[in-house]
């Protein structure tokens, strides 16, 4: 029988099991610190500068970039108009990438999802190659294509569009394995082959959801096409790696402010059609059945 | 047709049982009986979505059963199917829909890259007018109400130009009048086209109303065949294995008293004319 009084001790199992999750709690948040002490002290001790040493000229370096941008006056948005070019290459690779990288990413995505009536073997086959592309990051395998192909904006295409058919692909995946099945079994009752149903069964549930996925890789790409420069494969980022190597602040801040003021336009209009795609708002969303 | 000794398993489970029967001409045949009864397997092994355990289905002396790849996809084109949950493409427009019915007649690269002629559009849109939707054409298929969009699924499956159709359940999540349409446009399309149309039913006074003739299958196996109106209340108590307290008026979706006349067909007529 229950009792109305209060009696601490009444739900004794409950409560020492809040205490015990407490204690989990507190002891995850421990740990976590430890890891970070231990990795800071590991990697000071590394170090040839110090880090608390170089704290103190943290805005040093930036402070004179802005002094020496401001020198320049009205003059630096020639310098800004100067590197265009670079940003536009640093944009096609990042477009290039995607477009192929989204082209075999579908592809793979529909090899690899279960009900989609692909041959079963053939799925663990394709995860797992879409598993290895993924692992492979952009800039390492653009050192070794540079090293191979030789210093251009090719080899930075290449890996780039390599790690996005993993991460797309995945994404992909999970996209067709929500779809609804009943129009593909209304396709299949019509006679209709795998490509055929994959077309129109599948395709037009998938589409929008692909291009909102799409859109979001595009943005990521933008800024790993710019790292990529770094190691030699033109764009923005190779300008970067000279301006700020030869301490050409004006040119440098002009560089920030192009890769800056691209990386958000694309994030603001890649979002807006994205939540319009996703509301369906958007007019044109017909089309992309 | 004829199908002979017809049996699926589904593990330890017998959802149809040896199930044997013929339609020499062409008939509307309804399939009645309780869920679970083996009526939509039955449908589905015909059309070879669902693969059978067992028997053989002969149509021309040959065994659809045994067909493979391109075979099986053209047997499936010359036995549309019809479905409760109409399995249309929801993103896609009507004409769209329709025309998805011709893909087994045109080559794999052609369909994929959606080029359809010239003489598939007339199709698909004959095909509309006849089942009076054809103003509908334009609007995505998600946009219709359930009676249009399992017309929508009908005039699909006449641009099939099949040899028979088969509909499960098809006007099971209709409202009594968009059922009706539904069930006329069958019947239409059995007596002006000659197509065998088997269809599974939930009411009896629909299969009696509709139908020449009826197959009643309880726990998997056939227990009546014969015309529909020798249907009677103790035949129906049998099929559904129910008591003296079984009352067909208490499930009925009928909206007339006079079954000669379905309301449906005045409807579909008027319909058609006003399009």
């Amino acid at each position: 029988m229950t009792s109305l009084t209060f009696d601490p001790d009444q739900h004794a199992g409950i409560v020492a099991l809040e205490q015990r999750r407490r204690l989990y709690s507190m002891l995850t948040i421990v740990v976590l610190v430890i890891i970070l002490v231990a990795g800071y002290t590991q990697a000071e001790s590394m170090n040839s500068g110090g880090f608390m040493k170089g704290m103190s000229q943290f805005f040093d370096y930036p402070g004179d970039v802005i002094e020496e941008a401001w020198a320049v006056g009205w003059a630096f948005w020639g310098i800004v108009w100067r590197f265009v070019p670079a940003l536009v290459e640093t944009l096609n690779i990042a477009a290039t990438a995607t477009i192929l990288g989204g082209v075999f990413a579908a592809v793979f995505a529909f090899l690899s999802t279960r009900n989609l009536d692909v041959w079963p073997p053939l799925i663990p086959v394709s995860r797992r190659m879409m598993d290895i592309m993924r692992a492979f990051p952009e800039l390492v395998l653009a050192l070794f294509l540079i090293f191979v192909l030789g210093a251009s904006s090719v080899p930075a295409v290449i890996a780039i569009a390599f790690h996005t058919v993993g991460a797309l692909g995945k994404l992909f995946s999970e996209v067709n394995e929500n779809i609804d099945r009943r129009p593909v079994e209304g396709l299949q009752a019509v006679g209709a082959n795998w490509p055929k149903r994959m077309r129109f069964g599948v395709l037009p549930q998938v589409l929008p959801n692909y291009f909102s996925y799409f859109l979001l890789r595009f943005e990521i790409n933008v800024r790993a096409a710019a790292i990529l420069g770094y190691v030699g494969a033109g764009g923005l980022g190779a300008e970067l790696l000279r301006t700020i190597g030869w301490g050409k602040g004006q040119e440098t801040a002009a560089l920030l402010l192009l890769l800056f003021a691209s990386i958000t336009i694309i994030d603001q209009v890649s979002g807006m059609i994205r939540r319009s795609l996703a509301t369906g708002t958007l007019s044109g969303r017909r089309m992309m059945a | 047709m004829q199908v002979i000794g017809l049996t699926k398993t589904f593990g330890s489970v017998t959802a149809v049982n040896a199930a044997s029967f013929a339609v020499p001409v062409p008939q509307m045949v309804g399939i009645i009986g309780r869920s679970g009864a083996g009526k939509s397997t039955l449908l589905r092994m015909i059309n070879h979505l669902t693969p059978a355990t067992e028997g053989r289905i002969e149509i021309d002396g040959r065994d659809i059963l045994s067909l493979r790849g391109r075979a099986r996809h053209d047997w499936q084109r010359d036995c549309a199917m019809i479905f409760q949950q109409f399995n249309l493409v929801p993103r896609l427009d009507v004409l769209t829909n329709v025309m998805l019915g011709r893909l087994n007649r045109h080559g794999t690269l052609r369909s994929v890259l959606k080029m359809f002629s010239r003489e598939d559009i007339g199709r698909a849109l004959h095909a509309l007018e006849r089942l009076g939707i054809a103003d509908q054409a334009m609007k995505r298929a998600e946009d219709l109400s359930g009676g249009q969009q399992q017309r929508v699924a009908i005039a699909r499956a006449l641009t099939q130009d099949p040899r028979m159709i088969l509909a499960d359940e098809p006007i099971a999540s209709l409202d009594p009048m968009s059922a009706q349409i539904v069930m006329a446009s069958l019947r239409e399309i059995h007596e002006r086209d000659g197509l065998t149309v088997i269809c599974n039913l939930h009411t009896l006074d629909t299969a009696r109303t509709y139908c020449d003739r009826v197959i009643g299958m309880r726990a998997g196996e056939i227990v009546f065949d014969g015309p529909a109106h020798a249907v009677t209340t103790d035949v129906a108590r049998d099929i559904y294995g129910a008591d003296e307290s079984f009352d067909e008026g208490v499930t009925s979706t009928s909206l007339n008293d006079d079954p000669a006349q379905p309301e449906g067909v005045a409807y579909l007529r008027a319909a058609r004319a006003s399009a």
